[in-house]
């Protein structure tokens, strides 16, 4: 199952990044995940938040250019080699990775992987075939 | 102070003189007007139907003024006044609009040229014993060529190296001792960073004088290139309309540039009314060309604001002095030498559709030399996460505005609505370079 990465483009100015997750704060959005794609000249802000739309809607009204992206959201076990784990599965089918990026749980022992595919579905089909539970929208939602 | 000259008589000729050639050579010009037919048409409709209805000097208010799109409009050959066959050499200057101005030069021409470039070489003290290193770009533009055929009439040993390489600037200064530069303030203050940084002492080198141009600078600037290198420099105006450099040079005082007055008639307007001002009044240049045939140009308004003195020099130069260009009458940008102007760039930019509308040209130093940076919003919609594509897109920004302008901007991308809009019209252009 796909969740949804929300990307806000980032100018190269001081304080945007604060005032993206100032505004998800003062409006009780919680930040899942997160990572800051950057360049020379500008970002790219990733997170996936527990309400995605409403975030988004936010983030426009405010005047972020902010878009979703599906991704795939999964959970290993927060030890050395979790993340190995599922690389070399994904390794052995051939599946490719955009990007990815991973966040530790509070209170629990995994770790959340976030990842982009170059092709979704099928990784989706390699994730299943091998038991690997993907995190599910209600999950994030309620994290 | 010693004074050389290249045509004494010529340069200290009394006022009554210098008119009275004036006078003659703006009959001729207007001959050669009339052949072409931009300026057959435009002059018969101003009343003037042959060179005799011009009795004196101050019948050339009668004629009316030449602006840059008049030669926009003219291109190819609205005003060219001879045969092709007769026409030796053709320069050219990139347009806004995609569409250039176009100048030509009969064989006399380029002599009459090439002599009064002899004139301002000679007037900053350079001889035939210099090593000139001519940096001007060579090409359809005309700083490069104009100043090579000028210097080997007066016997200099010319290298023909154009600009660019800095590195093989440096190496020829010192292989061949140069003691002689034509070149623009900013990049000659990039050479001082570059010589600092190569670690070659100017002890090493021969250099004692700069002749600059291309681009207008303070009085400061030139004081820093001259303590910077422990060399002369010697300001410059031209422009191709009137042949290119050459139009007015500084002598050896270098207080302010002597206009040649018998090759060009030089006058002062208020850029708002069209009027006369009187000498010491900062206003519009606006220049006849009196020595070429092949492409005549007449009250040609240069955009230029300056002011003239008519006081005598301490060189015995009669022919007046022309302060530094103090501003543009209109949005034209000079960048590292060359014209820009934001139309240019816009008219690349808002074909992109990842563009939104708002953008800001932003021109500053780095360094010594002059920096563009192009900031653009992006469009919303256009944005789809990935960081990759965005730096994509700047790339194709950055190659668009390249080619239009051949200067290679910073290209940075923003959010919409984050560019500064004032008075509900956007700020368009920052210049932040020092104006001293």
């Amino acid at each position: 199952m796909k969740i949804t990465q929300i990307s806000v483009f980032l100018e190269n100015r001081k304080g945007r990044l604060y005032e993206v997750c100032s505004l998800l704060g003062d409006n009780d959005i919680n930040i899942r995940a997160l990572t800051v794609a950057e360049t020379e000249s500008f970002g790219v802000l990733r997170i996936v938040v527990d309400k995605s739309d409403a975030a988004v809607t936010l983030l426009r009204d405010s005047g972020f250019v902010a878009n979703f992206t599906d991704v795939v959201a999964i959970e290993v076990g927060d030890r050395p080699g979790g993340l190995a784990s599922v690389l070399k599965i994904f390794a052995a089918n051939d599946v490719n990775i955009e990007y990815m990026y991973g966040f530790v749980e509070k209170h629990s022992d995994k770790a959340l992987l976030v990842f982009r595919f170059e092709d979704a579905d099928f990784a989706q089909q390699v994730l299943a075939k091998h038991s690997i539970s993907v995190v599910t929208r209600k999950e994030i939602e309620g994290l | 102070m010693e004074v050389p000259f290249w045509n004494k008589e010529i340069e200290t000729l009394d006022r009554a003189s210098l008119e009275k050639i004036q006078l003659e050579r703006l009959r001729e010009a207007l001959v050669w007007a009339f052949r072409t037919p931009f300026y057959s048409k435009k002059l018969s409709q101003a009343g003037i139907k042959t060179s005799d209805d011009i009795k004196g000097l101050e019948d050339l208010r009668r004629i009316p003024f030449t602006v840059k799109d008049d030669l926009r409009r003219s291109f190819p050959k609205g005003l060219l006044s001879v045969d092709m066959s007769e026409v030796v050499r053709v320069h050219s200057s990139s347009g806004t609009t995609g569409i250039p101005t176009v100048i030509y030069f009969s064989r006399d021409d380029v002599d009459r040229w090439t002599d009064l470039i002899a004139r301002c070489i000679v007037a900053t003290g350079a001889s035939s014993r210099d090593i000139f290193q001519n940096m001007m770009t060579y090409g359809l533009f005309t700083g490069g060529l104009g100043l090579h055929y000028g210097a080997e009439r007066v016997g200099m040993t010319v290298i023909p190296i154009s600009g660019g390489n800095t590195k093989r600037q440096l190496q020829v200064m010192k292989d061949f001792q140069t003691t002689a530069l034509h070149i623009t303030p900013s990049y000659l203050l990039h050479i001082h960073s570059q010589l600092q940084a190569e670690g070659i002492d100017l002890a090493d080198l021969s250099l004692s004088r700069a002749l600059i141009g291309a681009e207008p600078h303070s009085e400061n600037t030139r004081r820093k290139i001259e303590d910077l290198l422990q060399i002369q420099a010697f300001n410059s105006y031209g422009l191709s309309e009137l042949n290119g450099p050459g139009v007015a040079f500084e002598c050896v005082y270098r207080q302010d540039m002597h206009v040649w007055e018998d090759a060009y008639i030089v006058e002062i307007i208020d850029p708002d009314t069209g009027e006369n001002i009187e000498d010491g009044q900062e206003g519009e240049i606006v220049l006849t060309n009196l020595i070429r045939e092949a492409a005549p140009i007449l009250r040609y308004r240069t955009r230029d604001l300056a002011f003239l003195h008519a006081e005598p020099c301490p060189c015995g130069r009669t022919h007046r002095r022309l302060s530094r260009i103090r501003g543009r009458t209109d949005d034209m940008l000079i960048i590292g030498g060359v014209n820009v102007f934001p139309s240019q760039i816009e008219e690349r930019i808002m074909k992109i559709p990842e563009v939104a509308t708002n953008y800001q040209i932003h021109v500053d130093k780095k360094g010594a030399l002059d920096r563009l940076t192009v900031k653009v919003e992006i469009y919303p919609k256009l944005f789809l996460g990935e960081a990759s594509k965005l730096e994509a897109l700047r790339q194709h920004i950055k190659e668009e505005v390249r080619s239009s302008i051949v200067i290679n901007p910073v290209i940075e991308l923003h959010e919409p609505g984050s560019l500064p809009v004032s008075e509900g019209k956007a700020k368009r252009v920052v210049d932040e370079r020092p104006k001293e």
